[in-house]
């Protein structure tokens, strides 16, 4: 339990320090990468332009948090299905009987 | 960041992280014919990689980044395989999100792919050679994986766009300012939910850590036993 308890530590202290920079300043929450975008124009003088654009992008912030979501959906489902399978798997054989080869 | 990378730059990057992405395909396919059990692992990773990338958390700077879960496949596979593995979600996010980006490709895998996992995977080397605990071993894996995958796409960034005065050097300090401070908080978050992660697989898995010869036998075994 101790890692666990130590874990909701470091979350409860970014919560926190979030809470904190919120309650501040007014801040846009933007993402890096588009500040990143911000420092080429400085860097630029605002001469550079994207010379590709997305093929596709979500045609609203609905449909991106949905397919942000999703990805989250499919990866978490990937790990509880197998994280519950090795724990049913580790019920049924003898738990001495994983360590080596040889005795399996 | 789609087309924010001029010609010859994601021409480069391309060129460097192919061949690791084909290196890393082939040991995927090896391991594919020899060792079929190791293959739920390699999903739990790589669906690891898919929980974090999606998740833009807010940082202290007051902007979002997210992290980048490769540390998990970096520790148990090797940087090559997690190369492999971090093409897939970044062609999804280029996709589907308009994140990322195909032309920019080349560079992401590089960054998030290929440099911060090896320098993972060095760290996590060399803590369980100076026998630190694993799961501290595991935390500055990830952390760092992280972090160093943040300031590559700074520097990446910054070899683009010199600045007029300064140079290189003037440019990846002004990128990492936007990168490298809004990673810290994220990176050690991810750093603890790896170490946790690692944890389940140590207690369920321990006999694959073995045959992926993560660590010495003696030290899983020891683990093993403290959490029973």
């Amino acid at each position: 339990m101790k890692l666990e308890l130590i874990t909701l530590v470091v979350i409860m202290a970014f919560i926190a320090a979030f809470a904190y920079v919120s309650s501040t300043g007014n801040h846009d929450w933007s993402g890096s990468d588009d500040q990143a975008g911000m420092v080429i124009d400085r860097l630029t003088g605002g001469t550079y332009h994207p010379w590709f654009h997305s093929i596709w992008e979500p045609p609203s912030p609905e449909i991106e948090s949905l397919l942000f979501s999703l990805q989250a959906a499919i990866g978490s489902l990937i790990i509880g299905y197998f994280l519950g399978y090795y724990r049913a798997m580790a019920r049924i054989k003898q738990p001495q009987l994983n360590w080596s080869e040889k005795e399996n | 960041m789609e087309g924010f990378l001029p010609h010859p730059w994601w021409e480069i990057w391309f060129v460097f992280s192919l061949p690791i992405v084909a290196c890393g395909v082939c040991r995927i396919s090896k391991m594919m014919k020899d060792n079929r059990e190791i293959i739920s692992l390699l999903a739990v990773s790589g669906a690891f990689i898919f929980v974090l990338s999606s998740l833009k958390m807010p940082s202290v700077t007051g902007s979002c980044s997210h992290p980048t879960g490769t540390g998990m496949g970096a520790i148990l596979f090797g940087p090559w395989i997690t190369a492999a593995l971090s093409i897939i979600v970044l062609i999804y996010q280029a996709l589907f999100l308009a994140h990322g980006g195909l032309t920019t490709l080349g560079a992401n895998t590089f960054s998030m792919g290929i440099a911060g996992p090896t320098i993972g995977y060095l760290i996590f080397k060399a803590a369980m050679k100076f026998k630190a605990n694993m799961y501290i071993a595991v935390f500055l894996a990830a952390l760092f994986a992280d972090w160093v995958t943040y300031i590559v796409t700074s520097f990446q960034l910054a070899l683009a766009f010199p600045a007029a005065s300064g140079g290189v050097m003037t440019s990846f300090s002004a990128f990492l300012a936007v990168f490298a401070v809004t990673q810290v908080p994220l990176a050690i978050m991810e750093g603890a939910a790896t170490a946790l992660m690692f944890k389940y697989i140590v207690q369920l898995r321990g006999d694959v850590l073995l045959r992926l010869s993560v660590a010495p036998p003696s030290i899983i075994k020891k683990l093993k036993e403290d959490l029973t």
